[in-house]
């Protein structure tokens, strides 16, 4: 498990990250917690001849409070986004998300940016920000350009993200008072999601009033539900209004078949987990 | 003069076996301060990689390697035809019928590859770095063949994995077993049977597993000495050191192989490996230390692989639900090679198929099979859990036909206590055990009846989440083995076992054990037996092994064999040492031999208060100023034990699982053991065997398989996708014992190692298909995922149906899909 021979970076500014990345072309890449990228290196998938690592960057490391917002580094690890009072208050899906990430170890090493940087369909952090309408921030040799959850994810491991820019932040609009879930599928702990379903609720006398629901590995990047979303706004947070309202989430899409189920299977999971995550988010 | 602690007398001692003792070993081994063999370095050490095929079956026809030889620091590149005349086979120790076809087995692939991950080519260099380097720079050119991944499709003999041999069956084993009393042989039970009885068909499938262990392989070889050394990560250093001699023609003085501390095995390393015959045969061409150690990845593709079986189990039995016969038919999958011991894996099963039940005809009828998938052999109960597996499942299976409960119907036809010594269908003397009072603890233990009507209420309730129990009442054949059994069964080898005492002269004590640990605690057991055999401190015993200038003779660890038959050999050793110390200690104390006792490290002169001490005694032995005439100057002693018989432990599993019949999930809500493995050493020793037994079979009924796509790659090439659970996804196990001591050695055990394995598997199967019973289902395939269980509730189930025709191997599916519940034949008993 020894990756090929590669000219190491350790920056401690954006700037200056940004200038390396110019300099190295399509040759470089960003590591970031490196819990995607070492693998792949160390398999001889990826062969970067360039690795700038970005974990000496204080300024990209933390979450703050930005009045409609919450800011997330890209650097900050999946632990402190779990822990975060401020997210927890404000983007509690996220929260629980960050929390079923792979095991402790991968929690710590692992970046909020980073994770959602690699695109990972099946990974566990796109689908709560896709949720909550959170905004990508991004700084390039031109200036900084802020890029929708919605239109980031292009494809399987594919983003909006330019080869000589750097994800810097995420900017979560708040959700204070709403619900939130991760509904998680998974075989063994530290597997990647089979499927999973980040739902944010807003509910007041035993109904919803809004729901926002996004599905992870249904399809090639994570897919908002808006027509569900739709359908739940108004219905009573039962399980059996709530079956009905959700029954067609997966209509439409294109989940994979491998060894952890066919498309079919996971088509009728991802109505059971988002009834589940609905339910749960919205305290029934 | 003495240098060891004098035990005052009078008191009761504190006896050393039996207590929950830490491991002493432990300490070196989870704080990273052993030495593993990776993290050895020798002058001059050169580092190896290997180039592997990714196809399954080609030809190859050619190897450029002159780019990777110009690599910097890239000091050699070996090819197969390099050493095509020097490597010989690897061998196979285990002709299982005279008639076995037993192809070579080269350690390089010279002109063909027959499975995806074959090394074609090695690479030395300066560094691992430049070596992994070099490794993509040889360039192979494949022709693809046709691929055979199944047994039955490969039985059809229209691609041949080795044209030389004609065939794709290796062996067609047949034994057929009938007590005294047997009316007529299998097929006439089973005919009568279908007039006046009942006859119960099933069809079973034994993944294939992957040992997993913790430690890659790794292994160095320093041929610059007057013996050739080899430090491998491997369970068996003596049969290795006999093997490399026999296949590469190395003198067996010349070689001395070293297994240090070594990462858990489970039977994985009970191999000998084309990466030890390249690193030897690289090592003594170059002259030079060269090191290899695999990655997960290659361990994963390349290392044997374990279980893969295809089984009809056929069942006869009285209306009354009385057993009356069996007969097991396997296809059992080599892959492309027979591997050390090939077919002997799935015969072992021979002798377990009949489990723990009386009845008089059976039949065993195994065939083994190439295909284009890595070579298997033994995982952790070898032979055995595909047995109590099939057995134990299709009991269950029965038990729901009749409309009886699973453990009545066991109680039914199981040996009772009072029957033992018995001698079961299969011919095998089981010594002793008791099954009612093993089942009894445990159904209290579970709450059985509780349980039961807890499934009651969720089936009338009609509950989304359905309870289901699972039974499973084993017992298996361990601590391998009786040489002359072993001998009637055409191994090539014996299974005694080994062991010296030295006694040193300040009193402190060295044993020497033949069986060479992997993780099991041996030096903390054998400690324990010998502290209170001889009278001396557990902490004043040190346990040596697995290398072979310390270790010289010894058959090593698999099967459960160590303490049932190694740490017999220790006992007896320790019996010599007294009996030689009691002639010095006569001398000493001025009487005669006969009336001198020896306790708690004193030789005493019966009927006085003139005693010496075992240190005093070694001392004296030591300086030999006044030794009595013709008694040499040693109280050491080497002890070679042949057991008589195997070891039969036994135990009842009952398994509770809750099924989410909505997405298929399965969680084990409580898991209750009770093992009889006769007495014990180290209870805390046992706790951690059962605890890792049952965690790999609870793993191979949910989670592990090891899958190849159609072309023969290893779709679970990693353990992100060969699932092997953790702590968060397990039950907490409760565990229990009775303790029926062996009647059959002097310390009362049983072995233990392998237990857990065997016997959780079908619980827990068992406990999935029992909760799915209102849905018509009657098996969900290994592993139960979620998945698999979905489709079993959607009536869309992939299990094997009851049959009735006789049995033909090409016949045999494995895509059965009739959903329907077994009829016919499998019903009318008059006590439903």
């Amino acid at each position: 498990m020894i990756p090929t021979e590669f000219d190491y970076h350790a920056p401690e500014s954006v700037d200056e990250a940004l200038r390396l990345l110019a300099g190295a072309g399509d040759e470089a890449k960003l590591l970031a917690g490196g819990q995607s990228l070492l693998p792949v290196m160390r398999l001889r998938m990826a062969a970067p001849e360039v690795v700038i690592d970005l974990g000496r960057i204080e300024a990209l490391r933390g979450v703050r409070d930005d009045g409609e917002s919450i800011v997330i580094g890209a650097m900050t690890p999946h632990f402190e986004v779990v822990e975060s009072a401020l997210v927890h208050e404000h983007a509690l899906v996220l929260s629980e998300a960050a929390a079923t990430v792979a095991d402790p170890q991968v929690r710590h090493r692992g970046t909020f940016g980073g994770a959602l940087a690699h695109a990972d369909p099946a990974g566990d952090m796109p689908a709560p920000v896709l949720a909550l309408g959170g905004e990508l921030v991004i700084q390039g040799p031109g200036g900084q350009r802020t890029v929708a959850a919605a239109d980031f994810f292009e494809d399987y491991f594919t983003t909006a993200l330019g080869e000589d820019e750097i994800l810097t932040e995420i900017r979560i609009p708040k959700h204070t008072g709403w619900g939130g879930h991760y509904e998680k599928f998974t075989r063994v702990a530290q597997q990647w999601s089979i499927v999973a379903v980040a739902a944010a609720v807003r509910a007041e006398g035993g109904s919803i009033t809004e729901a926002r629901v996004a599905l992870t590995n249904m399809g090639s990047v994570p897919i908002r539900a808006t027509a569900v979303e739709q359908a739940l706004a108004g219905t009573p947070a039962d399980a059996d209004s709530v079956r009905a309202a959700v029954a067609a989430v997966a209509e439409g899409t294109s989940p994979p078949s491998d060894i952890n189920g066919d498309a079919d299977y996971r088509r009728h999971l991802a109505a059971v987990l988002t009834r589940r995550a609905v339910l749960a988010a919205s305290g029934a | 003069m003495t240098a060891v602690d004098e035990r005052t007398t009078g008191e009761t001692p504190q006896l050393e076996v039996g207590a929950a003792r830490h491991r002493k070993e432990d300490q070196r081994l989870i704080t990273g301060r052993t030495r593993w063999t990776d993290n050895m370095s020798l002058p001059g050490m050169l580092h190896m990689a290997m180039v592997r095929s990714p196809f399954a079956h080609a030809r190859i026809s050619s190897v450029d390697v002159d780019e990777a030889k110009r690599s910097p620091g890239v000091v050699a590149v070996i090819t197969g035809s390099d050493l095509a005349d020097v490597q010989g086979t690897l061998p196979n120790v285990w002709t299982i019928t005279p008639e076995q076809k037993t192809p070579a087995h080269p350690s390089i692939a010279v002109d063909t590859v027959r499975f995806a991950g074959e090394i074609v080519a090695c690479v030395v260099a300066r560094t691992p770095a430049a070596a992994r380097d070099a490794v993509e720079l040889v360039d192979v050119d494949y022709d693809e063949l046709p691929v055979v991944l199944d047994t039955v499709e490969a039985l059809k003999d229209e691609t041949l994995i080795h044209p030389d041999i004609g065939t794709n069956q290796s062996a067609h084993l047949v034994m057929d077993h009938q007590t005294e009393s047997s009316v007529g042989d299998v097929d006439a039970v089973i005919e009568a049977a279908r007039t006046d009885g009942i006859v119960f068909e099933r069809r079973y499938e034994q993944q294939r597993l992957i040992p997993s262990f913790m430690e890659p392989r790794s292994m160095i070889c320093d041929p610059t000495g007057e013996q050739t050394v080899l430090w491998s990560s491997t369970q068996i250093p003596h049969i290795l050191r006999v093997l490399l001699a026999m296949s590469l023609g190395i003198p067996e003085s010349k070689l001395r192989v070293i297994a240090p501390d070594v990462g858990g095995g489970f039977g994985g390393k009970l191999q000998v490996t084309p990466e030890e015959f390249i690193t030897v045969l690289v090592a003594r061409r170059l002259g030079k230390p060269c090191k290899y150690t695999e990655t997960r990845s290659e361990s994963l593709m390349a290392a044997h692989h374990g279980r893969a079986q295809h089984q009809k189990i056929t069942l006869a039995a009285r209306k009354d639900g009385t057993v009356t016969g069996l007969k097991a038919e396997l296809i059992a999958d080599m892959g492309a090679y027979l591997s050390l011991l090939g077919g002997g894996t799935p015969k072992l099963g021979a002798f377990m198929f009949n489990g723990i039940y009386k009845f008089d005809a059976y039949r065993f009828d195994l065939r083994t099979v190439f295909t284009n998938t890595a070579w298997t052999d033994a995982y952790r109960g070898a032979g055995r859990p595909e047995a109590t597996f099939a057995i134990e499942r299709i009991m269950d299976d029965f038990a729901h036909e009749l409309g009886m409960d699973p453990l009545e119907l066991r109680a039914k036809n199981w040996i009772t206590h009072e029957e033992f010594p018995f001698t079961s269908v299969a011919g095998l003397e089981y010594d002793s055990g008791n099954y009612e009072a093993a089942t009894a603890k445990a159904k209290e233990l579970f709450g059985y009846d509780e349980l039961r009507r807890e499934q009651e209420r969720r089936r009338a309730d009609n509950d989304q989440v359905q309870l289901g129990i699972g039974v499973s009442t084993f017992t298996e054949m361990c601590g391998l083995a009786p040489s002359r059994t072993l001998g009637a069964l055409a191994y090539a080898a014996g299974g005694w076992e080994h062991a010296s005492i030295r006694m040193l002269p300040t009193g402190t004590v060295e044993v020497v054990t033949g069986v060479t640990p992997h993780g099991q605690g041996h030096e903390t057991a054998w400690s324990q037996i010998v502290a209170d055999r001889l009278g001396v401190p557990f902490e004043n015993v040190e346990v040596l092994h697995g290398d072979t200038q310390i270790a010289h003779k010894g058959l090593d660890t698999y099967g459960s064999r160590s303490l049932v038959v190694g740490g017999i050999a220790v006992v007896k050793a320790v019996e010599k040492v007294i009996e030689k110390a009691t002639v010095v200690a006569a001398h000493m104390l001025e009487a005669s031999p006969g009336d001198i006792e020896f306790a708690e490290g004193r030789f005493s002169v019966r009927g006085t208060d003139q005693s010496k001490t075992l240190a005093e005694v070694a001392w004296a032995a030591f300086d030999a100023h006044d030794l009595p005439d013709g008694v040499e100057p040693s109280l050491d002693a080497d002890a070679a034990f042949d057991p008589d018989t195997f070891s039969y432990p036994h135990g009842t599993h009952l398994c509770a699982v809750d099924v989410d019949t909505e997405t298929g999930e399965v969680t084990i809500a409580k898991y209750v053991c009770v093992d009889d493995i006769g007495k014990v050493i180290n209870p805390m020793i046992v706790e951690g065997q059962v605890h890792g037994g049952l965690v790999q079979g609870i793993s191979q009924a949910l989670f592990e398989e090891a899958v190849y796509d159609e072309s023969g790659t290893l779709v679970t090439g990693s353990f992100v996708d060969y699932l092997v659970p953790s702590a968060p996804d397990l039950p907490h196990l409760t565990t229990d014992r009775t303790e029926t001591p062996a009647t059959t050695n002097e310390l009362g055990v049983k072995g233990v190692g392998e237990a857990g394995t065997i016997a959780s598997t079908p619980a827990v199967v068992n406990a999935v298909v029992d909760a799915l019973r209102p849905w018509g289902v009657d098996d969900v395939p290994m592993p139960c995922s979620p998945h698999r269980v979905w489709q079993a509730v959607q009536g869309r189930s992939v299990g094997e149906r009851t049959v009735t025709q006789p049995v033909n191997p090409e016949t045999m599916q494995t895509d059965g899909s009739s959903g329907q519940l077994p009829t016919g034949d499998a019903t009318g008993g008059d006590d439903r």
